[in-house]
């Protein structure tokens, strides 16, 4: 007890490595600007004043993935587009973490058939799924807090990713 | 100008060129052509004092199992006399081809696209009769009949985990 | 003998390539990807460039191509009807109305006053919501941010007006084949008269920010011109078309839905240069305020009464009478297993919704489900003239010619 109230005098607050780097991550986490159909007009109107994303430190969407920490699939991938999605990610540098938004980025949503690839887990690994036909933004803003709380959790050894999906 | 009036001059200019008449069920004349008259047609229907100038629409249907197969489908429309047109060409299974009417509407240029990348229909004269929806190596007409719909067996709790081994997951 | 002019003609991507120009100076082709924060969801541009100026532009779709329509006809009439939210996701009950017109219109069935007005109405406010999201993208692409988040909030009043009827904010499916899916809840015209109290000054707002500031008007005036021959050749239809001169709007021309009952009048403006489309959708939200604050007096006059058609075989019946009667328990059955069949024959219905003319065209061969549905999506259409549109104009006009045309990928590829 002693020891605490002097380092508090002194100004020194004692914890560890992967705290730090983890709060630091999580507090100003950047997404990459990709909406895809209509679940990125959801993340846009999470992002607006009534649900505001910025508190989180997402109001700024990076568009070069070099220099996003998140990516946010909200919408359906189309075989088409599901190669540049792939390359997307190959491009963002590590730690990057991955939200499938909406039901259609999960498994396909309402849409089984030829053109929809089903579910976007089958291009790159996913850590949060958020279900809903679009997510109302506070499902989104759910599925950011349960990836936050998921960061915090990770370890600064090898084994830099717990990568378990969370459903929401 | 009623739809009769459109049947009337149609009849009164191509007489038995065109093969037979029909209406939708909201009314709208519908007159089946050859696709060698199609231009002609057109080019009456828009000249002509009902001045149907504007190309609605146009998009191919497949009927599998009836010969002509295949039927492409013109909506024009009068914006003078607010009324609507539609053209049907039926073309056979084997080669579908029809001429094209980018040189009356520029309109017609990414809807004949369209149906040629989902029905194989091919419009001569086109300026670039590219796949327009689909990817460029694409191999198929996903919207003919005889394609199938392509789904995922649905999952339940007996056959998820074989769906699961099929599944290409990507890990990293 | 057909003669193809080419000059307006619209190019695909394939047929711009690098000219080898010895001893010239060479022009560009760049690659405005799918993935890119100005092009209004994955649109690929191809851009031959001679310097900043754009020689030529080639649209490469496809990127979020879903299948819709063949999709839906392995799903009977009332489920399809999901599918129709998720075209043009901006305006999802105006894609609703359409299908579920088009379908009516094979059915050939009579749908009560009470479910006409409120269509009518609910079709307006996602006009104006739609109308707010192009505002604030279109301006949040030329760096006047403030907008979007100020469009938002009215967006998300008119939201929870969608929320309250029908339990979703957005894919609602309201509007079912026969007429609406339950009837309107209680709260529902106070909230809608609260919006339009407050809608006019709120428009009255944005207009302050962006009509007469000097560096919207610098970005937006005679950049982006069409003139009116030139967009009825490439089809366009809707704001884009009635900037241009022609004033042809669907609800007057060849009103359905009862829109020959309601006073209105229909904005148009002359140049076809951005700034013109952008008038003309300010003032277009504004004759939507008139028109719901008309449906919503009819409403309240109207009182309670029918939503939906009496043909048991179409819609189905109240819960309560599948308790008392045999026939509603049988045609509940029969509209759940089977679904209803309307008769062999087609329909074509055409509505203008908040980006031009949304046609759908439905063949039936008598079974519940349909035999072929086509959408004739206005921003696939419209997006024709941008190569025109386009020529001559720099790179960083391009994105604001994009924004103007107010494309929905979704409807584009569908």
């Amino acid at each position: 007890m002693g020891l605490e109230t002097k380092a508090g005098d002194m100004g020194v607050v004692t914890t560890s490595l992967e705290t730090v780097a983890n709060w630091g991550r999580t507090n100003a986490m950047w997404p990459l600007l990709f909406g895809l159909a209509c679940c990125a007009i959801e993340m846009m109107g999470a992002q607006g004043a009534n649900y505001d994303l910025s508190r989180f430190g997402m109001e700024i969407n990076r568009a070069s993935p070099r220099q996003a920490d998140l990516i946010i699939v909200a919408g359906r991938v189309s075989r088409k587009m599901a190669p540049v999605i792939r390359r997307l990610y190959d491009q963002m540098s590590e730690p990057k973490w991955v939200i499938a938004m909406g039901d259609c980025a999960s498994c396909g949503g309402v849409f089984n058939n030829y053109a929809i690839v089903q579910g976007v887990d089958e291009v790159i690994p996913v850590d949060v799924y958020v279900a809903g036909c679009p997510p109302r933004p506070e499902a989104l803003i759910d599925g950011i807090v349960q990836l936050h709380a998921k960061v915090e959790r990770m370890k600064l050894d090898g084994t830099l990713r717990d990568r378990a999906p969370i459903h929401v | 100008m009623d739809n009769t009036t459109i049947s009337t001059r149609l009849t009164e200019q191509f007489g038995a060129r065109i093969q037979r008449f029909d209406s939708h069920r909201g009314g709208d004349v519908v007159a089946y052509i050859s696709a060698a008259d199609l231009i002609e047609v057109a080019t009456f229907l828009r000249d002509d004092e009902m001045s149907f100038s504007f190309l609605e629409n146009l998009c191919g249907v497949d009927y599998l199992g009836r010969t002509p197969r295949f039927e492409v489908v013109y909506h024009l429309l009068s914006m003078k006399n607010r009324v609507r047109v539609c053209l049907k060409v039926g073309l056979d299974a084997t080669n579908p081809t029809v001429p094209t009417l980018t040189g009356m509407w520029q309109t017609a240029n990414y809807q004949e696209r369209e149906a040629y990348d989902m029905f194989g229909i091919t419009f001569t004269d086109h300026p670039g009769l590219d796949r327009i929806l689909m990817p460029e190596d694409w191999v198929g007409f996903p919207q003919r009949k005889d394609t199938p719909l392509g789904y995922e067996e649905v999952a339940f709790t007996f056959n998820q985990a074989q769906i699961d081994a099929h599944k290409p997951f990507a890990k990293e | 003998m057909t003669i193809i002019d080419h000059s307006l003609s619209v190019p695909s991507p394939r047929s711009i390539t690098e000219p080898a120009l010895a001893g010239k100076t060479e022009t560009m082709v760049l690659n405005m990807g799918p993935h890119h924060p100005s092009t209004h969801g994955v649109l690929r541009l191809v851009v031959e460039l001679d310097g900043e100026t754009v020689v030529n532009v080639a649209p490469d779709m496809g990127y979020l191509h879903t299948g819709i329509e063949k999709s839906m006809e392995s799903k009977t009439y009332q489920q399809a009807l999901v599918m129709t939210d998720r075209t043009d996701y901006l305006a999802p009950l105006s894609n609703n109305l359409s299908y579920v017109l088009a379908v009516e219109s094979l059915l050939q069935c009579e749908i009560p006053e009470r479910a006409q007005t409120a269509r009518v109405l609910l079709v307006e406010l996602q006009r104006i919501s739609s109308h707010l999201v192009w505002l604030g993208t279109h301006a949040l692409d030329l760096a006047a941010m403030s907008v979007f988040l100020y469009g938002f909030r009215e967006r998300e009043q008119i939201l929870d007006i969608f929320e309250m009827v029908s339990g979703a904010r957005m894919m609602t499916s309201y509007f079912r084949v026969g007429g609406l899916a339950y009837d309107l809840p209680e709260g529902f015209l106070p909230a809608v008269k609260a919006l339009t109290d407050v809608m006019p000054s709120r428009i009255d707002e944005y207009e302050s920010l962006l009509t007469n500031n000097i560096i919207w008007k610098q970005r937006t005036m005679g950049i982006g011109a069409i003139d009116s021959a030139a967009a009825l050749q490439y089809g366009m239809t809707g704001p884009g078309l009635r900037a241009t001169g022609v004033a042809w709007d669907l609800r007057k021309a060849m009103p359905y839905s009862g829109y020959e009952n309601y006073t209105f009048s229909i904005p148009t403006a002359t140049n076809g240069d951005i700034y013109d489309r952008y008038l003309v959708r300010m003032a277009e939200m504004r004759e939507s305020v008139k028109i719901v604050e008309q449906a919503y007096t009819r409403l309240k006059a109207m009182g309670p009464g029918p939503w939906q058609t009496s043909d048991r075989k179409i819609a189905p019946p109240p819960k309560i009478e599948i308790t008392e009667s045999m026939e509603s328990l049988i045609h509940h059955f029969k509209l759940w297993t089977e679904g209803f069949k309307p008769p062999r024959g087609d329909a074509m219905v055409a509505i203008e919704s908040p980006r031009g003319e949304l046609a759908t065209y439905i063949v039936s061969d008598g079974s519940p489900k349909p035999y072929r549905v086509h959408m004739r999506a206005p921003s696939f259409i419209n997006l024709q003239a941008l190569p025109h549109m386009a020529k001559g104009q720099l790179m960083a006009d391009l994105v604001a010619l994009i924004a103007s045309l107010d494309p929905v990928l979704g409807e584009v590829d569908r």
